[in-house]
């Protein structure tokens, strides 16, 4: 259980090495870089420089090359299988990265293509839509032989248009001449009608024009859609207009498919113009000097060796390392054995160490697991858990740390749920017996330490012991903390009295039948002795508590009433005890619902031979996959709540801050430096 | 008339709780697909969120087993006075109430919490033990029902 001792380091270099120091740095991870103090405009000699010109440049890279990927896998999806993911992210080595950042510029004109053919199959799947109204608006002119923007002969004037509504000739003929009876000679011709729209071809005499015109504009005529092609023939066009843009679309569909094998490259520059962004993000961060620069740090003490072995490829340039002072602020990075360090991340959730606390992982594994196990409290389970993980993790060596650490910390919550559910009797909940029973004829139970569901409160006994251990176990951790930061004071106050009192209280109260009743117990636990002792340990307990609880405080009188309410927390134990009754009801639940599942099975199965083995194994299945996931994600869930708060609660508040170094944060390939 | 009470018991465990999970999932499952919306590598994270408040219905059945087998229906001995019966009942209650109130409250916390994760999905840890929080009172009255019922069939 550790935090990582950290150094303060400060390179300085050559300005023109400066790149190359930052790439190595960059491969090597193990260097958090802090911002250097502003250097003031008019400095003589430091200056900063202003990167954001390039950095947008790389950044709009990035995302030209993202969108480029994004295209891609639209027309050409990527065949991913679980394995992939769980192999991580691709490992290239320095000479392969080198000859693809050679390759960048034609790789990003590969991704520019991409997206300009993306581009015209957008512009392309607008056209259709567009040429098929044009084509609606001329359909019922089809009959029409003469282009529609027919204005007439020398003597004569041609209105080519559409009524609302059905209308015939006789109708319309006599409705223009009824406007006015000087026009004569008129000739209408129906193209076509229909419910909503006639659409007619009207010839008049020129000098009639105008009041023919007058006429139909109050019958609502519209005038017909320009086009200088006759109908049918603009129909035609606009029609093989649209299905050639649907053979674009296809085309340039396939041609960005035909990318296909540019897929690495696109994922290469995505992540190499990252890594550029934040080098040039660091960059910034550094001092300059006309030939010099200064970056200043953190580093793990242990990595100090090897970053100097780095440095020493570079000429003048200076790695100094300073232990860290009380007013820095320290990143925190912590560092475990195999079995406890998948925990780091459940502590990490809640908070790291701050100042002067202790790495709480150790303990933190040392419960998590038991405590999961109980929620879950299936050997069947566990076994499936236990075992999943453990396959995964052995098959696939590449898997990204984080993802390694959950599946590490699930293989061994699942080592305790076997235990747990070896020790409560529970496989598959009572599946061996209902089995047994439907298909053998054969009564037998399994042999157990205690069964939750006959013995309730025994298990809620066993519960709270396990509960007062956890706090007390957290207790302990604080009273580590405060010897080791040398307030013995504060260790004596804060958690002997604490230890005395609610200890007392325990050791008084299962004497007394009202306590070890609810619990189950017939006899109490200790004589009159041991009641008499509890009783006084914890008076003095409560005192010292009184006395101390507002120490803070210089009045006398708000000092006691401060103690007092500090007294008043022992209720807070009362509630945090209960809380692990969490710890009989999870796992009950997972047993019960199990038990309901199997009798469902035998029930369909009973007497119904060949099927009905079928019917069992497929009820079976799917009832306990099902109750499994809803329980393994409620043992997960509440394994955290006891940690964070009834174990973290008693010793531990966090707010360090995570160590960051600069690395390559990139999503698809990984670059190791040959050291 | 006891069994009638028992099974009375046994089924409104089984149908407020049920009631509960059901608008409590699926108030959270609405805030999840309008994070989903945006980003939508965050559907694990917002899941398990929605399942909280699914809980307490998985609870009632539980209740609901528990007590089906020990009055006769599935195993156990049918309550012979409307007394015993009325005992089932009651035993069967703080599932039944605290199961339907604290589901939709915790949905409520969900919902605020699938809000957090949607802007930093790197406090889902804490995101998730806010809406746990409420889960707890489920958990005790849970674990009363169970005692009590216990209780009940072992007075005989």
């Amino acid at each position: 259980m550790a935090v990582l001792p950290m150094k303060r380091v400060m390179i300085l270099g050559m300005k023109k090495d400066r790149k190359a120091i930052l790439e190595s740095l960059q491969r090597l991870q193990s260097v958090e870089i802090e911002k250097n103090p502003a250097v003031s405009a008019d400095d003589p000699v430091f200056s900063c420089a202003d990167t954001s010109e390039p950095r947008a440049l790389f950044d709009k890279n990035a995302t030209l090359a993202s969108n480029a990927l994004e295209t891609l896998n639209k027309y050409s999806p990527e065949k991913t299988s679980l394995a992939d993911s769980l192999n991580g992210r691709k490992v290239l080595s320095k000479n392969e990265y080198e000859a693809n950042v050679s390759r960048r510029d034609a790789i990003l004109e590969t991704a520019k293509r991409i997206n300009q053919l993306e581009k015209e199959i957008v512009d392309a799947t607008a056209e259709i839509p567009r040429t098929e109204t044009q084509i609606e608006a001329l359909t019922p002119w089809t009959k029409m032989d003469l282009p529609l923007d027919f204005k007439g002969t020398k003597k004569s004037r041609a209105f080519i248009g559409s009524f609302p509504g059905p209308m015939d000739e006789a109708t319309i003929v006599s409705t223009i001449e009824g406007a006015d009876p000087d026009i004569a000679g008129l000739d209408v011709s129906v193209i076509s009608s229909s419910d909503d729209i006639t659409c007619v071809m009207i010839v008049c005499l020129k000098k009639d024009a105008d009041a023919v015109e007058e006429a139909l504009r109050r019958m609502n005529f519209a005038r017909a859609p320009v086009s200088s092609a006759v109908p049918a023939d603009e129909i035609k066009r606009l029609q093989a207009h649209a299905n050639e843009e649907r053979a674009n679309i296809e085309k340039y569909k396939s041609q960005i498919a035909g990318y296909a094998d540019s897929r690495k490259d696109l994922k290469f520059i995505i992540d190499y113009f990252t890594m550029r962004y934040e080098k040039y993000e660091i960059l910034s961060k550094l001092t300059l000097s006309k030939r010099t620069f200064i970056l200043k740090g953190w580093i793990p003490a242990g990595d100090t060796a090897s970053l100097e072995k780095v440095m020493s490829r570079f000429e003048d340039c200076i790695v100094e390392f300073r232990d860290c002072s009380e007013s820095d602020d320290s990143p925190v990075l912590l560092q475990n054995n195999g079995f406890s360090a998948p925990v780091e991340g459940v502590v990490e959730n809640y908070s790291l160490p701050g100042r002067g606390e202790i790495d709480p992982t150790v303990p933190v594994s040392c419960f998590y697991y038991i405590l999961f196990g109980m929620m879950l409290s299936d050997a069947g389970y566990g076994l499936i858990m236990a075992l999943g993980c453990g396959i995964l993790l052995s098959k696939y060596k590449q898997m990204e740390a984080g993802l390694k650490k959950s599946l590490t910390m699930f293989f061994y919550c699942g080592l305790g749920t076997m235990l747990s559910g070896v020790l409560f009797g529970s496989y598959f909940g009572d599946l061996p017996t209902v089995v047994a029973k439907t298909f053998f004829g054969i009564d037998f139970t399994i042999p157990c330490w205690i069964n939750p569901l006959e013995s309730p409160l025994q298990m809620l006994l066993l519960s709270f012991c396990i509960g007062i251990v956890h706090l007390f176990a957290g207790l302990a951790l604080l009273l580590y903390t405060d010897i080791k930061n040398g307030k013995f004071a504060d260790a004596l106050y804060d958690v002997v009295f604490w230890y005395m009192l609610v200890g007392g209280l325990i050791t008084y109260g299962i004497t007394q039948p009202i306590v070890y009743g609810i619990v189950g117990l017939t006899a109490p636990v200790g004589n009159e002795t041991s009641a008499q002792i509890g009783a006084i340990v914890a008076c003095i307990g409560a005192i010292g508590i009184i006395l101390t609880g507002g120490r803070e405080s210089r009045n006398p009188v708000k000092r006691l009433l401060k103690g007092l309410y500090a007294l008043y927390g022992v209720t807070n134990y009362l509630s945090d005890l209960l809380s692990y009754s969490r710890l009989l009801a999870l796992g009950l639940a997972t047993s019960v619902i199990s038990q309901v599942f199997n009798q469902l099975a035998s029930m369909t199965a009973v007497g119904t031979g060949f099927i009905g083995v079928i019917l069992f194994i497929v009820i079976a299945v799917v009832g306990h996959s099902l109750n499994f996931a809803i329980n393994a994600l409620g043992a997960y869930v509440h394994s955290n709540r006891l940690t964070f708060v009834e174990f973290f609660g008693k010793f531990f508040n966090g707010g360090g801050r995570k160590f960051l170094p600069f690395s390559m944060n990139t999503k698809y390939i990984k670059v190791k430096e040959e050291i | 008339m006891g069994l009638a009470f028992a099974l009375l018991g046994a089924a409104s465990a089984a149908l407020f709780a049920g009631i509960g999970s059901a608008i409590g999932t699926g108030r959270a499952g609405q805030a999840a697909a309008g994070v989903l919306t945006e980003d939508p590598s965050l559907f694990s994270k917002v899941l398990i969120l929605q399942l909280l408040p699914g809980t307490q219905g998985i609870y009632g059945l539980l209740i609901a087993f528990i007590a089906l087998s020990n009055i006769g229906v599935m195993g156990g001995t049918a309550p012979t006075s409307l007394g015993q019966g009325l005992a089932y009942f009651f035993a069967c209650l703080p599932m039944a109430g605290v199961g339907l109130l604290s589901a939709m409250q915790q949905s409520n916390a969900a919902v605020a919490c699938i809000g957090l994760v949607a802007k930093k999905p790197d406090q889902f840890g804490k995101a998730m033990i806010l809406p746990a929080m409420v889960e707890t009172y489920a958990i005790l009255a849970l674990l009363i029902s169970i005692l009590a019922i216990n209780g009940v069939a072992a007075l005989g």
